[in-house]
């Protein structure tokens, strides 16, 4: 947990923390977990929730947020909260936490605008910074994105953000285009989401030429603030001070317009952080410190976050309308129907299936209750788990146009300009979290979702995060990084095994490959994984096998088709998985085929209780 | 263990409700503390700037942005109209003249000469806001607004599309569990908010449109139907700005499922009266739903006090609905509250409670999966 968020923000508090709450404001649920210090190590030892209430009638998200804790004071028994505050620091081994955090994604998260000059250049830079700071995008203007100048004043005036990034032009470069997109955004006069009264924020990170005429054209109309260009050379991006702004005035402006945010500011012992960048410094210290590749997932009740190290290149994104409650509808609405259906192992007739995801639409914080409603929960979660990587892979580029360099973290060479840095057959490990893959029932459910959405190619591990705190963790390591770190390990991550998944199509029943594996107590199995066939072998946690797969000849396995291999496998909760059903993963198109093959492959895992 | 539930939708007989009213950017408030007002007389008013149209003149003229000044026959803040000349050069030889004329009629609003573009902005559109309700304007926000408090008789839907209308409620069915059909619909209910029961489709959705009603509140409709009369797949809940001819309110949700007894009784009750509706939803932060307000029309003072439903928590013995599968929209009462997780046929463990129905069954509910019917 090494990514400290940045200079401007409270430093690391010196008095010793023993107790620590910490909330995660969702858009739907609000989880506070409590950290105790046991011996030498900190662990996380209970944990409630309850509903957000930004909403009506309670319209004050603190609510929630005493809610949650008063469920962790009631199964632990330690006295937190005083009326409406929380004791601190903790008094003795039943009074008091010593110090409260919180991530916040309610309300909608943080929505911004971004604009650039050209649109996949310094506008995708742009758009990135924002990402990266845990925003919602919600329009990328540029200068040539193809709208009308009047068109996009319109856009401006019309969508309301929270904030507006601004980016355009070399350091030195020609300033029109920028002062240009300047002159719009001030005929526009946008006004913010929240709040009648205050002024919109905007950052300026573009050339810094036009800093001054800038300043004279939005000085007045806007809370102005300018910072660093992202694009200073075309073959550099420096999206850290634009990113720092952004979290500087997320704090100081939007939450303090959200409902009940002034109070929960209060509370709150550092600053509150966005979800997605929480999570995002979790996923980051991850991939430093076991130096993986990482595909991380945040699916939850309004967006999906999708995180990337490759390469030590990190990457977020935030799918703004996919998510498992209010979302629900819109990963109908981009999927389509047909995509959702093809995960449900039975038959139900459209209208019943758009009127279910409706209901769930309206009503966000109810749960399945039978298995057929859980099922469908798990096909729609399947489709928005694979669309927001989709969406991912497509912003988690190298710099286009040109022969790059970026200093996120490391240096790194580009070979083909603009190409995807998600490369799923480097991919070591997928990392999930969020309630739909926290709070599975049973853990193979959650890998086998990541398998189907994600199609890992080769040798993947896979992980989850065990209750959902991963957002907690991200927000204590600003503050503690051994607390952060303890739990992290002994609490958090739970590696649920390994999916191995040959690449290739044969004819259903046709031998992919034969393999052998050897367990941890000497005993070996030797068998055909034949196409259309999923294989769980057990492979407990901190456990290691050793496997050899000979493909056939049009199959590869990472080393090329027909190309031998033999590797170490690591075990999990769940065991190793053998995924035969061949790359990319196809379903029979005609229904009992389809249902058929869901239902033998479910039944091959012991995907779900048998009725 | 109390707090995991959903708060209910409010249907009640008597209520005082406070409706803040905005305008978008600062104007005018017409009215004052104490003024009595009509659901659609304007209480603000604001002048929308037009909008605005950049036009490259040094581009177009040819010449450096520094320098557009000398070529502009009209000054900033001057007004122009449509194929007016905006800018002209002035060539030693008349045929390479070229003129710029404006694209719009409105004003010259600023010229850079860095970019060398000038605005022009069409002329403002004045928007009235109107009351929504009737009653009595208890807050003025100088430039900004008033809040307008009622006393009514209110009901809030789940879902719904449209915006603010009114009209005289008319019921159109005899029972909660009929549905709506177009034989149900009659060239009188014009303008009026006609309530239905159980159903709305696709077809009486079309004779609604063709007669005018107003407003259509019942119990369910169809996705599919839904869908075509938006002519997209609505994504995201937020809603309040669609056009299709009506305001739709939906009381329990999607499929067919009757209106609740006590939400089809007050409405039959007030059936005659002037109702004020609203279908924008918005689950969201802040959340919206869509309401149906009756107010009082004996013209009471304003009690002071708006009332806000407040709850503790869930108690035994509270009418709820179920509003998740396999039970969705049965109604019962809360007969106990076991503080332990329970393990759901999902394999879930959740917090439960049990729900007696009118016939004596009893289920065990996940507490998230129903709702507090308030204003009981």
């Amino acid at each position: 947990m090494s990514a400290a968020i940045h200079a401007s923000e409270k430093p690391a508090i010196d008095r010793p923390f023993n107790v620590i709450v910490a909330t995660d404001c969702g858009s739907t649920t609000t989880k506070a977990i409590l950290i105790e210090k046991v011996g030498d190590e900190y662990r996380q030892t209970f944990r409630g929730e309850a509903p957000t209430t930004v909403e009506a009638p309670f319209e004050d998200v603190t609510r929630g947020v005493l809610n949650a804790i008063a469920e962790i004071e009631e199964l632990s028994g330690r006295k937190i909260l005083d009326g409406e505050k929380i004791l601190t620091p903790s008094r003795d081994a039943k009074t008091g936490v010593d110090i409260y955090i919180s991530t916040s994604s309610a309300g909608g998260g943080l929505q911004m605008m971004v604009t650039g000059v050209v649109q996949n250049m310094t506008g995708e830079s742009a758009q990135r910074a924002a990402l990266g700071a845990g925003a919602i995008v919600i329009d990328v203007l540029a200068s040539n994105d193809g709208r009308l100048p009047h068109e996009k004043i319109e856009r401006i005036r019309t969508m309301r953000p929270d904030m507006i990034l601004m980016s355009g032009g070399t350091d030195g470069g020609a300033v029109t285009h920028v002062v240009e997109m300047a002159e719009y955004i001030a005929a526009a006069e946008p006004r913010p989401r929240f709040g009648a009264t205050y002024k919109l924020p905007l950052i300026y990170a573009g050339n810094k030429e036009a800093q001054p005429q800038v300043r004279k054209i939005l000085g007045e109309k806007a809370a102005l603030e300018v910072t660093d260009n992202i694009r200073p050379v075309l073959e550099k991006e420096n999206l850290a001070p634009a990113r720092n702004k952004i979290h500087d005035l997320f704090l100081e402006h939007v939450m303090q317009q959200a409902p009940g945010y002034k109070k929960l500011i209060e509370m709150t012992g550092a600053p509150i952080m966005p979800t997605p960048a929480a999570v995002g410094l979790i996923m980051e210290a991850i991939a430093k410190r076991e130096h993986l590749n990482l595909i991380g997932v945040d699916i939850g009740g309004a967006t999906t976050d999708v995180f990337s190290v490759f390469e030590s290149v990190f990457n977020r994104t935030v799918s703004a309308n996919l998510g498992m409650s209010y979302s629900i509808s819109n990963v109908l609405a981009e999927a389509g129907l047909a995509n959702i259906m093809r995960w449900v192992p039975f038959h139900i007739d459209e209208q019943t299936l758009r009127n279910r995801i409706k209901n769930k639409m309206v009503r966000p914080t109810t749960i399945p209750q039978t298995l057929d409603e859980l099922q469908i929960e798990q096909g729609i979660a399947r489709e928005a788990l694979r669309l927001a990587l989709i969406h991912h892979k497509s912003l988690a580029t190298g710099l286009k146009g040109i022969q790059q360099e970026r200093t996120i973290s490391d240096v790194f060479e580009q070979q083909t300009s603009g190409k995807s840095l998600v490369d799923m057959l480097k991919l070591d490990l997928i990392v999930g979290s969020g309630g739909i893959l926290s709070h599975a029932p049973r853990r193979i459910q959650s890998m086998l979702l990541m398998v189907d959405a994600y199609e890992p190619l080769g040798f993947t591990m896979l992980s989850v995060d065990s209750i959902f705190m991963m957002p907690h963790l991200g927000v204590l390591s600003t503050i503690n990084e051994k607390a952060a770190t303890d739990v992290f390990v002994r609490d958090c991550m739970v590696y649920l095994g390994t999916c191995v998944a040959p690449i290739g199509q044969l004819k259903d029943g046709e031998r992919l490959a034969d393999y052998e594996v050897t367990f941890p107590d000497g005993s070996v199995v030797k068998d055909q994984l034949k196409m259309g066939e999923l294989r769980l072998f057990p492979l407990g946690l901190n456990q290691k096998a050793k496997l050899t797969m000979q493909p056939a000849k049009t199959i590869n396995l990472g080393q090329g088709a027909g190309a031998p291999i033999s590797r170490e496998v690591q075990g999990g909760v769940v065991g190793l998985l053998l995924d035969g059903r061949g790359r990319p993963l196809q379903l029979p198109a005609d229904e009992p085929a389809r249902v058929a093959a869901l239902t033998k492959w479910f039944k091959a895992v012991d995907l779900y209780p048998r009725s | 263990m109390a707090h995991s539930y959903t708060p209910g939708l409010t249907v009640t007989e008597q209520t005082v409700i406070r409706r803040r009213r905005q305008l978008p950017l600062p104007g005018t408030v017409l009215v004052a503390v104490g003024d009595r007002v009509q659901s659609n007389q304007p209480v603000a008013r604001a002048e929308l700037p037009g909008k605005v149209y950049p036009l490259n003149l040094a581009n177009q003229l040819g010449v450096a942005p520094d320098e557009i000044k000398e070529y502009l026959i009209k000054k900033e803040g001057e007004v122009v109209r449509k194929d007016e000349i905006l800018a002209e050069n002035k060539p030693l030889i008349k045929w390479f003249k070229t003129e710029i004329t404006s694209p719009i009629t409105g004003t010259v609003e600023s010229l850079s000469t860095i970019t060398g573009q000038v605005l022009l902005r069409e002329p403002p559109r004045v928007l009235e806001l109107l009351a929504y309700v009737d009653g009595t304007v208890v807050e003025v926000y100088p430039r900004q607004g008033v809040t307008i408090e009622a006393r009514c008789s209110l009901v809030q839907g789940i879902f719904g599309i449209g915006g603010e209308t009114s009209g005289v409620l008319a019921i159109a069915v005899a029972k909660p569990d009929e549905a709506l059909t177009p034989a149900h619909l009659k060239a009188d209910m014009k303008g009026k908010i006609v309530v239905g029961g159980s159903f709305l489709s696709a077809e009486t959705m079309s004779k609604a449109k063709e007669i005018g009603v107003a407003g259509l509140v019942v119990g369910g409709i169809h996705d599919k139907d839904l869908r075509a009369l938006l002519g997209y797949d609505l994504g995201v809940a937020i809603t309040g700005t669609e056009q299709v001819g009506f305001t739709l309110i939906l009381t329990e949700g999607f499929g067919t499922i009757p209106m609740a007894q006590k939400t089809f009784a007050l409405l039959s009750v007030h059936a005659g009266e002037k109702a004020a509706i609203s279908g924008a939803t918005q689950i969201r932060a802040g959340v919206i739903r869509p309401e149906i307000i009756i107010a009082k029309s004996d013209g009471a003072a304003p009690s002071g006090v708006a009332v806000v439903p407040q709850r503790a928590g869930i108690r035994i013995g509270d009418p709820v609905r179920i509003i998740r599968d396999p039970l969705f929209g049965k109604i019962g009462e809360v007969s106990a509250l076991p503080s332990d997780l329970q393990k759901i046929p999902t394999e879930s463990d959740a917090r439960v409670l049990e729900v007696r129905f009118p016939d004596g069954q009893v289920a065990v509910i996940p507490r998230t999966n129903i709702e507090v019917i308030e204003g009981a």
